[in-house]
């Protein structure tokens, strides 16, 4: 077994850096109300001088505009949750650790290729998403958690080499309980080299049954005993905005951020979406919905934004958007289009589907179809939008162009160049036709499909051009 | 200046150049009409380009000229598309004439977003065929239109009324239907050949 870990230091922090388009500084406080500290700083409030620990008085000496939001750990929650989600793209065997995610590798490598290969596909993931992150690979999870935290790009890659890789680790940074590193430390315990060395019988009667089972499960002794994680079956992702938003251009980059996050989750979860909702929030809990339905499941991330801001530009805001949230239930599976060896499109086609998409959200839903012949003889009953075409194949001449409704034929007499055709029938159902049907010829040249009472050579009602 | 210099003399000492048409690969796109074909440069509709046909009223065999084409293309790979109609197509009339709907897309679209979604369709480059009736077409649009059907190698065809006729167009080929004294068709402008002088005459054929 091979584990990754995903060590995601500032989680909280760039949950928040993603959805903002500014680089204005900006600090995460925590702790009570007239007590507040700094959690995290972004890089400009960095250079300002602003340093983690520090009080938000100090901080406020130290730079005069600068953003304070409070440090959310459910959001934090929810990212590590939603990465979680995107790597389950890369392993069946997912879990959480406090700011980690690992995942079990080896039998990964066999599809995504040597582990160089692979870390950088899960890099190129992480950094696409926005989230910095550092990544080790030891033959147990704790381990990998262990590595990352002490340098980015470990790997260990057999069992006979995790123990002189975990020899020069200070205590501080094994991750085991606080207590006993505490302890230890004052027994003169600096690495965990050291301690490994230490008898186990010893460790348990001074320290307790927890610390020898850690230092099993860091070296594979024992199972790690984590609890898989399994991605949800619906996508729910809530962007809160720093400022009231009224106008619908300032939405457009949370919205690519969204559609790009469901993207990933998709791709994690090997689905398709074929239906989404965009809530847009306003004040004391009114909200404007815009559905997104597609015709078949996608998950392209540029799809998917192309569609929803099509969707959106048509949407009046009556108030403004504080919050804006993305929520998809309808998860079917994702069929990939099949592309023919010797299709005769050009290179840089769009297949059709994504121009149908394109132009229903701009035209809507209805905008595209196809007809389909009926079997009833009423012009104006005899076709259909149809999915599927085909149906009754009419023998008698019909024309191009049929009108919506008949329409009285004005001007001079026509000529007549074929009929009659009596259609009679409708008794049943109250649109009764009693009908004799010429093809004509206008003054014009126009060849036209009409009828008249029956008998009648007069009074003529246009129905179609054979044009 | 002022002076009258015989242009033969100038051609002679080679002082005027002269531009010379691209000789047209003889085309893919058969009309199905076998005068017209032999008529037309290309052997048919200018590949990847836009064609104009100018009619005085509507059901005059605008479509009766296309049909064939039609028929021919919704049975390869990629589908016709129809922008926004003035009339609807009649499925009975169409399938008569070979067309197999299931491959004919109709688009509705209100006439402000005519030309973009014509645009659309042809640029995509997966569509054979695409029709359109822009009425508030000028040279720029039609220009766009030209330059998206030879992006995405399809046949564009814009219906559009014949008093448009006295103004230029981008168009490869325009051909204008007229309906007296008899059913014919004038070749009006082609890319890439002289225009014939002699019409063609349209067979309006009930059957």
């Amino acid at each position: 077994m091979l584990w990754a870990c995903i060590l995601l230091p500032h989680l909280a922090l760039d949950g928040i850096l993603r959805r903002r388009a500014s680089d204005d500084p900006l600090v995460l406080v925590d702790g009570a109300v007239n007590a507040r500290s700094i959690v995290a700083v972004n890089a400009s409030a960095r250079d300002a001088g602003l340093r983690v620990g520090q009080r938000l008085t100090a901080a406020h000496a130290l730079l005069a505009r600068f953003d304070a939001l409070p440090h959310d750990p459910q959001a934090a929650d929810r990212w590590q949750r939603f990465l979680a989600a995107v790597a389950y793209r890369y392993s069946s065997e997912v879990s959480l650790l406090p700011h980690a995610i690992v995942l079990e590798a080896s039998r990964s490598l066999a599809l995504f290729g040597p582990w160089p290969r692979f870390e950088s596909m899960l890099r190129a993931d992480f950094a696409a998403l926005d989230f910095r992150h550092r990544i080790a690979l030891a033959p147990t999870p704790h381990a990998a958690w262990v590595l990352a935290g002490i340098a980015d790009g470990r790997a260990v890659l057999t069992p006979d080499a995790l123990r002189p890789a975990l020899q020069a680790v200070p205590m501080r940074k094994s991750r085991l309980p606080a207590a006993s590193i505490e302890a230890l430390s004052g027994m003169g315990i600096r690495t965990l080299g050291q301690l490994l060395t230490l008898p186990r019988d010893g460790l348990r009667r001074r320290f307790g049954n927890e610390l020898p089972q850690m230092i099993g499960r860091l070296l594979g002794e024992i199972p790690a005993g984590l609890d898989a994680y399994r991605p949800p079956d619906a996508f729910d992702l809530r962007i809160e905005l720093s400022h009231e938003v009224e106008n619908l251009a300032a939405l457009v980059f949370p919205l690519r951020r969204m559609t790009g996050d469901l993207a990933a989750y998709l791709a994690g979860r090997d689905g398709g979406v074929q239906r989404f909702l965009l809530r847009l929030e306003h004040r004391e809990g009114r909200a404007t919905e815009v559905k997104v339905g597609l015709l078949s499941p996608e998950r392209d991330a540029g799809m998917l934004f192309e569609l929803a801001r099509g969707r959106l530009e048509q949407v009046q805001l009556p108030e403004p958007v504080l919050a804006m949230r993305l929520v998809a239930r309808d998860l079917p599976d994702f069929v990939p289009a099949g592309r023919d060896l010797f299709d005769e499109r050009p290179a840089n086609a769009l297949p059709i589907e994504q121009l149908r998409e394109r132009l229903r959200a701009r035209l809507g839903d209805r905008a595209v179809y196809r007809l389909g012949g009926t079997t009833d003889p009423r012009p104006e009953r005899a076709q259909a939008v149809a999915d599927e075409g085909a149906g009754y194949e009419e023998s008698r001449l019909r024309p191009t162009w049929l009108l919506d409704r008949p329409i009285p034929l004005r001007g001079p007499a026509p000529r007549i160049l074929a009929g009659p055709e009596r259609l009679e029938t409708g008794w049943w159902d109250g649109a009764e036709a009693c009908r004799d049907y010429y093809v004509i010829e206008t003054s014009l040249g126009q060849h036209a499909w009409a009828f008249c009472q029956p008998g009648e050579q007069g009074g003529w009602m246009l129905q179609g051009w054979f044009a | 200046m002022g002076a009258v210099v015989a242009l033969s003399g100038m051609l002679d000492a080679r002082q005027v150049w002269r531009g010379r048409a691209m000789p047209v690969p003889a085309g893919e796109q058969p009309t199905g009409w076998a005068a017209l074909d032999a008529a037309l440069p290309a052997g048919g509709w200018p590949d990847a380009a836009l064609s104009e046909i100018l009619l005085p009223v509507d059901g005059v065999g605008e479509l009766r000229l296309l049909l064939p084409t039609l028929a021919r293309l919704s049975h390869g790979a990629r589908p016709v598309i129809v922008v926004a109609p003035p009339y609807a197509p009649c499925v009975a009339g169409w399938q008569q004439h070979g067309v197999d709907m299931r491959r004919v897309d109709i688009v509705a679209a209100p006439e402000a977003e005519v030309l973009w979604a014509t645009e659309q369709c042809l640029r995509s480059g997966s569509c054979a065929a695409v029709l359109a009736w822009p009425r508030k077409a000028d040279d720029r649009a039609l220009r766009r239109l030209q330059v998206a059907a030879d992006t995405g190698k399809a046949l564009a065809f814009a219906f559009r009324d014949r008093r448009h006729l006295s103004s230029a167009s981008p168009a490869a080929l325009r051909l204008e239907i007229e309906t007296a004294p008899s059913a014919r068709v004038w070749v009006r402008k082609c890319r890439g050949g002289a225009v014939p002088a002699q019409p063609f005459a349209l067979s309006r054929s009930l059957h």
